[in-house]
């Protein structure tokens, strides 16, 4: 049977699922590592003070930004998906997607300042 | 299993994964604007401390946090492995399994070490 | 590849069979019209340029849905396709049969499994009256049947269910169309195999594994909203489950 590549997939929606989708492995994989940083406090604060110097490093800050971001866009898909499975039947809120993408921005942005600033 | 009891258990666990999705809205948003706000100039243990130590509101979120994200990421991990990697139903139910005891032993020891820290 | 000039379109029809190992696209050139319909060119090239191609069409004017084909990548009737508005900037019309269904030859699917999943979704009216009764009183603007309504134009024409990713990487997932005819009989006050449907449409075989592409509404011709549809299916399994009537 023939199946369906990239045309088939080129609207707002299958990109909404997608970047939700994607979003959510990429966290699930780093989940785990944010948990072992942080559970260096149980070494004493020198040990939790050496780890954060090493994620002073700006490679590890852009991670940082890019992982902030991604957890903005995966809140708010999933609650666009909230509201498509329990409220009332308005369509495949396409607006959300928009205000979405438009909400992880400036939270990406308002981090990348927390950062510099 | 019945045939009929695996449908029960995959209809809840979709359940479950839309209400740790809630759970999760919330726990996000806090955190969102937890990041931002301690982002700022930079971040110590001594600062994190300050926060977090002896902090039993502190604690019971982030523990609330944790068993949320132990809920609802081994669900989808399990879905992403059937569809895109194509694995059977008993490995992908066992990596999900994995992934949530990994981030349920992790996490609780990691809101442990920052409450309870230097002590 | 033979340079054709804008009196003629570059057409690329996909043959093949299920026998055959290897189908293929093959090139024709097709006179251009003005108003000319996918089905159009299909028709001419099996009428005048090769005999042997295999496609299916009926009605011819959007009422079927036997002449759902993939054009350009995307599923769609042919027959309520123009030729102007899906013609690539490379001038190229790429002609498939629907994807995520077994190839019967060139531009016909099997349909049959289409059509199983849709009785395994309970997709049919059953109901405990019969002539000698009374007829059965339904409400038009209740929420019920205002769901149903939104849901029951559908002709089975798998459109759908070619455009959806989920059917192909989940051979058993039951698909957009049944799932949408199961919740229209779930909306219908009369029907009396409620218990049973909601059974057959949970799991990851059913509505959960659904995970809202949106493809299918996306592409259906009559502009009907499976997604909506599979969403009401999870509320209404939910509810069931959580009442312990599962």
């Amino acid at each position: 049977m023939r199946r369906n590549d990239h045309r088939a997939r080129a609207h707002a929606s299958w990109w909404a699922f997608w970047l939700h989708r994607v979003s959510g492995l990429l966290l699930a994989v780093f989940l785990p590592l944010h948990f072992t940083l942080l559970g260096q406090a149980l070494e004493g604060a020198a040990a939790l003070d050496g780890i954060l110097r090493f994620t002073d490093n700006p490679l590890v800050k852009a991670a940082e930004w890019g992982l902030v971001t991604l957890l903005a866009l995966h809140l708010t898909g999933g609650l666009r998906l909230l509201l498509i499975e329990f409220g009332s039947g308005d369509g495949l809120r396409k607006n959300w997607i928009a205000a979405g993408v438009g909400f992880a921005t400036a939270t990406g942005l308002a981090f990348a300042l927390a950062l510099v600033g | 299993m019945s045939a009929r009891a695996d449908v029960l258990a995959q209809a809840r666990r979709w359940y479950w994964q839309r209400v740790s999705a809630m759970v999760l809205a919330l726990c996000v948003l806090v955190h969102l604007v937890t990041m931002i706000v301690a982002a700022r100039g930079g971040l110590s243990a001594a600062e994190i401390f300050s926060r977090t130590q002896g902090n039993w509101a502190f604690a019971a979120f982030y523990a609330v946090f944790v068993l949320a994200c132990a809920v609802h990421v081994p669900i989808g991990l399990a879905a992403i492995a059937r569809e895109w990697w194509q694995w059977g139903e008993r490995f992908s139910l066992l990596l999900a399994r994995g992934a949530g005891l990994l981030l349920l032993v992790l996490g609780l020891r990691a809101v442990w070490a920052v409450f309870a820290a230097g002590s | 590849m033979n340079s054709v000039s804008n009196a003629h379109l570059n057409v690329r029809i996909w043959r093949g069979s299920a026998a055959d190992a290897d189908g293929r696209f093959v090139d024709y050139a097709v006179p251009r019209q003005d108003s000319q319909t996918v089905l159009d060119v299909v028709t001419h090239v099996q009428r005048v340029l090769d005999p042997t191609l295999s496609y299916r069409y009926a009605c011819r004017v959007g009422m079927c849905g036997s002449c759902a084909m993939s054009v350009n990548g995307r599923a769609r009737w042919t027959c309520r396709t123009h030729v102007a508005k899906v013609l690539g900037a490379d001038g190229v019309l790429e002609i498939a049969p629907l994807a995520n269904l077994p190839v019967v030859k060139d531009l016909a699917t099997d349909m049959r499994g289409f059509f199983d999943k849709w009785a395994q979704a309970q997709g049919h009216f059953q109901g405990a009256q019969s002539r000698h009764d009374d007829f059965a009183r339904v409400q038009p603007e209740t929420p019920q049947r205002k769901a149903a309504d939104a849901g029951i134009e559908c002709i089975g024409c798998a459109v759908c269910y070619a455009s959806c990713d989920v059917v192909q990487w989940r051979p058993q997932f039951l698909g957009p169309a049944a799932m949408n005819r199961a919740w229209t009989l779930v909306n219908d006050v009369r029907d009396t195999a409620q218990l049973e449907r909601l059974r057959a449409v949970a799991g990851d075989a059913g509505c959960h594994s659904c995970h809202t592409q949106g493809s299918c509404t996306e592409q259906c011709p009559k502009g009907l909203a499976p997604t909506l549809a599979i969403a009401g299916l999870k509320r209404t399994v939910a509810r069931a489950a959580v009442k312990g009537k599962l």
